[in-house]
Protein backbone atom coordinates (compact mmCIF):
# COMPACT_ATOMS: atom_id res chain seq x y z
CA UNK A 1 0.00 0.00 0.00
CA UNK A 2 1.49 3.70 -1.08
CA UNK A 3 1.12 6.39 1.69
CA UNK A 4 -2.51 7.69 2.05
CA UNK A 5 -4.64 8.54 -1.38
CA UNK A 6 -7.83 10.45 -1.25
CA UNK A 7 -9.30 7.33 -3.36
CA UNK A 8 -9.08 5.10 0.01
CA UNK A 9 -11.29 7.51 1.97
CA UNK A 10 -13.91 8.10 -0.70
CA UNK A 11 -13.78 4.57 -1.55
CA UNK A 12 -14.80 4.01 2.24
CA UNK A 13 -17.25 6.73 2.25
CA UNK A 14 -19.25 4.71 -0.89
CA UNK A 15 -19.65 1.73 1.02
CA UNK A 16 -20.50 3.35 4.29
CA UNK A 17 -23.07 5.36 2.10
CA UNK A 18 -24.35 2.58 0.46
CA UNK A 19 -24.72 0.84 3.44
CA UNK A 20 -26.50 3.41 4.90
CA UNK A 21 -29.30 3.33 1.87
CA UNK A 22 -29.78 -0.20 2.18
CA UNK A 23 -30.34 -0.06 5.37
CA UNK A 24 -32.81 2.85 5.29
CA UNK A 25 -34.70 0.90 2.41
CA UNK A 26 -34.82 -3.03 3.75
CA UNK A 27 -35.27 -2.16 7.44
CA UNK A 28 -38.75 -1.22 8.15
CA UNK A 29 -37.88 -0.46 12.05
CA UNK A 30 -38.07 3.55 11.61
CA UNK A 31 -35.44 3.75 14.65
CA UNK A 32 -33.18 2.10 12.14
CA UNK A 33 -34.08 3.81 9.62
CA UNK A 34 -33.50 7.15 11.30
CA UNK A 35 -30.03 5.72 12.27
CA UNK A 36 -29.22 4.62 8.35
CA UNK A 37 -30.06 8.15 7.44
CA UNK A 38 -27.20 8.74 9.95
CA UNK A 39 -24.80 6.81 8.57
CA UNK A 40 -25.30 8.14 5.41
CA UNK A 41 -24.85 12.13 6.28
CA UNK A 42 -21.20 10.88 8.26
CA UNK A 43 -20.36 9.23 4.98
CA UNK A 44 -21.08 12.17 3.07
CA UNK A 45 -18.84 14.39 5.75
CA UNK A 46 -16.03 11.74 5.62
CA UNK A 47 -16.14 12.42 1.46
CA UNK A 48 -16.00 15.70 1.88
CA UNK A 49 -13.12 16.30 4.37
CA UNK A 50 -10.95 13.68 2.18
CA UNK A 51 -11.21 16.63 -0.67
CA UNK A 52 -10.71 19.07 1.51
CA UNK A 53 -7.45 17.81 2.95
CA UNK A 54 -6.16 16.93 -0.80
CA UNK A 55 -7.28 20.63 -2.22
CA UNK A 56 -5.76 22.62 1.04
CA UNK A 57 -6.91 25.93 -1.31
CA UNK A 58 -9.59 26.36 0.72
CA UNK A 59 -11.28 25.20 3.93
CA UNK A 60 -15.08 25.29 2.08
CA UNK A 61 -15.06 21.33 2.90
CA UNK A 62 -14.86 21.73 6.15
CA UNK A 63 -17.48 24.17 6.50
CA UNK A 64 -19.73 22.42 4.52
CA UNK A 65 -19.68 19.02 7.06
CA UNK A 66 -19.93 21.56 9.62
CA UNK A 67 -22.98 22.79 8.14
CA UNK A 68 -24.17 19.11 7.62
CA UNK A 69 -23.51 17.91 11.03
CA UNK A 70 -25.50 21.14 12.31
CA UNK A 71 -28.48 19.87 10.23
CA UNK A 72 -28.12 16.25 11.01
CA UNK A 73 -28.26 16.99 14.48
CA UNK A 74 -31.76 19.11 13.96
CA UNK A 75 -33.05 16.10 11.50
CA UNK A 76 -32.52 13.44 14.22
CA UNK A 77 -34.57 15.51 16.69
CA UNK A 78 -37.47 16.15 14.76
CA UNK A 79 -37.30 12.31 13.26
CA UNK A 80 -37.16 11.15 16.86
CA UNK A 81 -40.09 13.71 17.82
CA UNK A 82 -41.81 12.22 15.09
CA UNK A 83 -41.49 8.57 15.81
CA UNK A 84 -43.14 9.08 19.01
CA UNK A 85 -45.93 10.93 17.63
CA UNK A 86 -46.31 7.85 15.65
CA UNK A 87 -45.33 5.50 18.17
CA UNK A 88 -48.73 6.92 20.57
CA UNK A 89 -51.08 6.95 17.58
CA UNK A 90 -50.06 3.68 16.26
CA UNK A 91 -48.43 1.66 19.51
CA UNK A 92 -45.90 0.72 16.49
CA UNK A 93 -42.64 1.83 15.56
CA UNK A 94 -43.20 0.27 12.42
CA UNK A 95 -42.47 1.96 9.06
CA UNK A 96 -45.30 -0.12 6.96
CA UNK A 97 -48.23 0.79 9.69
CA UNK A 98 -48.14 4.69 8.50
CA UNK A 99 -50.39 3.88 6.15
CA UNK A 100 -53.00 6.53 7.78
CA UNK A 101 -52.87 8.24 4.39
CA UNK A 102 -53.45 5.44 2.01
CA UNK A 103 -57.12 4.24 3.36
CA UNK B 1 2.57 -1.28 6.04
CA UNK B 2 3.74 2.16 7.81
CA UNK B 3 1.77 3.06 11.17
CA UNK B 4 -0.59 5.74 9.30
CA UNK B 5 -1.82 2.62 7.02
CA UNK B 6 -2.00 0.69 9.75
CA UNK B 7 -4.16 3.44 11.50
CA UNK B 8 -6.44 4.11 8.56
CA UNK B 9 -7.16 0.54 8.09
CA UNK B 10 -7.94 -0.33 11.62
CA UNK B 11 -10.55 3.13 11.79
CA UNK B 12 -11.92 1.78 8.28
CA UNK B 13 -12.70 -2.06 9.32
CA UNK B 14 -14.23 -0.13 12.89
CA UNK B 15 -16.07 2.24 11.06
CA UNK B 16 -17.69 -1.10 8.13
CA UNK B 17 -18.28 -3.55 11.34
CA UNK B 18 -20.35 -0.21 13.22
CA UNK B 19 -22.11 0.54 10.05
CA UNK B 20 -23.17 -3.35 8.89
CA UNK B 21 -24.26 -4.01 12.79
CA UNK B 22 -26.21 -0.53 12.54
CA UNK B 23 -28.35 -2.48 9.50
CA UNK B 24 -28.55 -5.47 10.39
CA UNK B 25 -28.61 -5.93 14.18
CA UNK B 26 -32.24 -6.96 15.59
CA UNK B 27 -32.28 -4.69 18.66
CA UNK B 28 -32.11 -1.30 18.01
CA UNK B 29 -29.61 -0.64 21.02
CA UNK B 30 -27.37 -2.58 19.02
CA UNK B 31 -28.25 -0.47 15.95
CA UNK B 32 -26.99 2.30 18.44
CA UNK B 33 -23.74 0.74 19.12
CA UNK B 34 -22.92 0.07 15.87
CA UNK B 35 -23.57 3.74 15.01
CA UNK B 36 -21.34 5.01 17.96
CA UNK B 37 -18.96 2.82 16.67
CA UNK B 38 -18.89 4.29 13.09
CA UNK B 39 -18.86 7.38 14.01
CA UNK B 40 -16.06 7.28 16.72
CA UNK B 41 -14.09 5.48 13.59
CA UNK B 42 -14.86 8.29 11.34
CA UNK B 43 -13.89 11.08 13.66
CA UNK B 44 -10.53 9.43 14.21
CA UNK B 45 -10.51 9.82 10.34
CA UNK B 46 -10.95 12.96 10.71
CA UNK B 47 -8.08 13.28 13.03
CA UNK B 48 -5.98 11.76 10.12
CA UNK B 49 -7.32 13.99 7.66
CA UNK B 50 -6.03 17.13 9.73
CA UNK B 51 -9.69 17.89 10.52
CA UNK B 52 -9.17 18.61 14.45
CA UNK B 53 -12.10 20.80 14.74
CA UNK B 54 -14.53 18.72 12.94
CA UNK B 55 -13.12 15.72 14.72
CA UNK B 56 -14.26 17.21 18.25
CA UNK B 57 -17.56 18.34 17.03
CA UNK B 58 -18.06 14.84 15.41
CA UNK B 59 -17.51 13.64 18.99
CA UNK B 60 -19.51 16.21 20.47
CA UNK B 61 -22.11 16.39 18.54
CA UNK B 62 -22.83 12.61 17.14
CA UNK B 63 -21.68 10.29 19.88
CA UNK B 64 -22.62 13.00 22.66
CA UNK B 65 -25.91 14.66 21.35
CA UNK B 66 -27.17 12.29 18.16
CA UNK B 67 -26.89 8.88 19.41
CA UNK B 68 -27.71 9.24 23.40
CA UNK B 69 -31.06 10.84 22.03
CA UNK B 70 -31.38 7.56 20.34
CA UNK B 71 -31.40 5.57 23.21
CA UNK B 72 -33.30 7.39 24.95
CA UNK B 73 -36.22 7.04 22.57
CA UNK B 74 -35.16 3.33 22.72
CA UNK B 75 -35.54 3.37 26.01
CA UNK B 76 -38.43 5.24 26.80
CA UNK B 77 -40.14 2.33 23.82
CA UNK B 78 -39.04 -0.67 25.74
CA UNK B 79 -39.62 -4.05 24.63
CA UNK B 80 -41.54 -1.76 21.76
CA UNK B 81 -38.42 -0.61 20.29
CA UNK B 82 -38.14 -4.42 18.30
CA UNK B 83 -40.23 -4.64 15.46
CA UNK B 84 -40.96 -7.93 13.71
CA UNK B 85 -39.88 -7.56 10.23
CA UNK B 86 -41.76 -9.88 7.62
CA UNK B 87 -38.96 -12.56 6.45
CA UNK B 88 -40.03 -13.55 3.06
CA UNK B 89 -39.67 -9.85 1.69
CA UNK B 90 -36.39 -9.34 3.96
CA UNK B 91 -34.77 -12.33 2.70
CA UNK B 92 -35.39 -10.89 -1.12
CA UNK B 93 -34.77 -7.16 -0.13
CA UNK B 94 -31.41 -8.57 1.63
CA UNK B 95 -30.35 -10.37 -0.99
CA UNK B 96 -30.90 -7.54 -3.66
CA UNK B 97 -29.04 -4.94 -1.16
CA UNK B 98 -26.13 -6.93 -1.14
CA UNK B 99 -26.15 -7.64 -5.01
CA UNK B 100 -26.37 -3.51 -5.27
CA UNK B 101 -23.75 -2.84 -2.81
CA UNK B 102 -21.48 -5.21 -4.64
CA UNK B 103 -21.96 -3.89 -7.71
CA UNK B 104 -21.67 -0.21 -6.85
CA UNK B 105 -18.40 -1.22 -4.64
CA UNK B 106 -16.90 -2.46 -7.82
CA UNK B 107 -17.47 0.25 -10.23
CA UNK B 108 -16.49 2.66 -7.64
CA UNK B 109 -13.27 0.21 -7.54
CA UNK B 110 -13.12 0.17 -11.29
CA UNK B 111 -12.95 4.22 -11.21
CA UNK B 112 -10.57 4.64 -9.09
CA UNK B 113 -8.30 2.86 -10.79
CA UNK B 114 -8.99 3.66 -13.58
CA UNK B 115 -10.61 6.98 -14.27
CA UNK B 116 -9.60 8.81 -11.40
CA UNK B 117 -6.11 10.52 -12.75
CA UNK B 118 -2.99 10.26 -11.14
CA UNK B 119 -2.83 8.50 -8.00
CA UNK B 120 -1.52 11.11 -6.01
CA UNK B 121 -0.39 10.37 -2.01
CA UNK B 122 -1.59 12.57 -0.10
CA UNK B 123 0.83 15.43 0.16
CA UNK B 124 1.78 17.93 3.38
CA UNK B 125 -0.58 19.91 5.63
CA UNK B 126 -0.32 22.94 5.91
CA UNK B 127 -0.10 24.22 9.68
CA UNK B 128 -3.22 25.68 9.92
CA UNK B 129 -5.46 23.45 8.41
CA UNK B 130 -8.55 22.50 9.67
CA UNK B 131 -7.95 24.05 13.36
CA UNK B 132 -10.65 25.50 15.60
CA UNK B 133 -9.07 28.81 14.65
CA UNK B 134 -9.00 28.34 10.71
CA UNK B 135 -12.69 26.67 10.51
CA UNK B 136 -14.09 29.53 12.56
CA UNK B 137 -12.85 32.52 10.56
CA UNK B 138 -13.84 30.74 7.72
CA UNK B 139 -17.56 30.14 9.17
CA UNK B 140 -17.49 33.69 10.73
CA UNK B 141 -16.50 35.35 7.24
CA UNK B 142 -17.55 33.70 4.35
CA UNK B 143 -20.07 31.94 5.85
CA UNK B 144 -22.07 34.38 8.05
CA UNK B 145 -25.85 33.95 6.63
CA UNK B 146 -25.82 30.44 6.59
CA UNK B 147 -24.36 29.86 9.99
CA UNK B 148 -27.08 32.54 11.32
CA UNK B 149 -30.02 30.10 9.09
CA UNK B 150 -28.15 27.07 10.67
CA UNK B 151 -29.15 28.65 14.30
CA UNK B 152 -32.30 29.86 13.44
CA UNK B 153 -33.42 26.00 11.64
CA UNK B 154 -31.99 24.58 14.91
CA UNK B 155 -34.22 26.61 17.43
CA UNK B 156 -37.34 25.72 15.20
CA UNK B 157 -36.17 21.98 15.18
CA UNK B 158 -36.07 22.12 18.43
CA UNK B 159 -39.42 23.94 19.00
CA UNK B 160 -41.07 22.25 16.08
CA UNK B 161 -39.69 18.68 18.25
CA UNK B 162 -41.26 19.65 21.67
CA UNK B 163 -44.58 20.74 20.11
CA UNK B 164 -44.67 17.22 18.46
CA UNK B 165 -43.23 14.89 20.87
CA UNK B 166 -45.18 16.81 23.64
CA UNK B 167 -48.62 14.35 25.22
CA UNK B 168 -52.21 15.45 24.17
CA UNK B 169 -53.34 17.43 27.56
CA UNK B 170 -55.96 14.93 28.40
CA UNK B 171 -59.69 16.08 28.41
CA UNK B 172 -60.46 17.50 32.05
CA UNK B 173 -63.00 16.45 34.23
CA UNK B 174 -66.37 18.89 33.96
CA UNK B 175 -66.07 21.25 37.02
CA UNK B 176 -68.33 21.68 40.05
CA UNK B 177 -69.62 25.39 40.01
CA UNK B 178 -71.52 27.44 41.47
CA UNK B 179 -73.49 27.11 44.85
CA UNK B 180 -75.01 23.78 45.42
CA UNK B 181 -78.81 24.62 45.07
CA UNK B 182 -78.02 26.94 42.12
CA UNK B 183 -76.78 23.73 40.17
CA UNK B 184 -79.74 21.90 41.14
CA UNK B 185 -81.94 24.62 39.11
CA UNK B 186 -79.40 25.57 36.15
CA UNK B 187 -79.85 22.66 34.77
CA UNK B 188 -79.70 18.89 34.36
CA UNK B 189 -78.33 16.64 37.55
CA UNK B 190 -75.52 14.48 35.77
CA UNK B 191 -73.73 15.76 32.36
CA UNK B 192 -75.41 12.83 30.92
CA UNK B 193 -78.58 13.40 30.85
CA UNK B 194 -78.21 16.35 29.06
CA UNK B 195 -78.49 14.59 26.04
CA UNK B 196 -81.58 12.85 26.89
CA UNK B 197 -84.96 14.24 25.73
CA UNK B 198 -87.08 15.93 28.31
CA UNK B 199 -89.89 14.04 29.59
CA UNK B 200 -93.38 15.05 28.01
CA UNK B 201 -95.97 16.88 30.01
CA UNK B 202 -99.19 14.03 28.37
CA UNK B 203 -96.72 10.63 29.18
CA UNK B 204 -97.56 11.57 32.84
Amino acid sequence: MMGQLVQHYVLLSTVIFLIGAIGFLVRRNILVQLMSIELMLNAVNLALVAFNRQHQGNMNGHMFAFFVIAVAAAEAAVGLAILLAFYRLKASVNSDDADTLKH
Amino acid sequence: MSVGSLFFSVCALVALVGAVSTVAAKNPIRSAVGLLATIVAIAALFLKLAAQFLAAIQLIVYAGAVVVLFVFVIMLLGPDATTGERPARLRLSRWGGAVLLAAITGAALFVMRKGFGPLVPLGPVRADFGSTEAVGGLVFRGGLVPFEIATALLIVAVVGAIAVARSKPQPKKPRAEGHETRRLFAGPLHPRDAERPLPKESAR
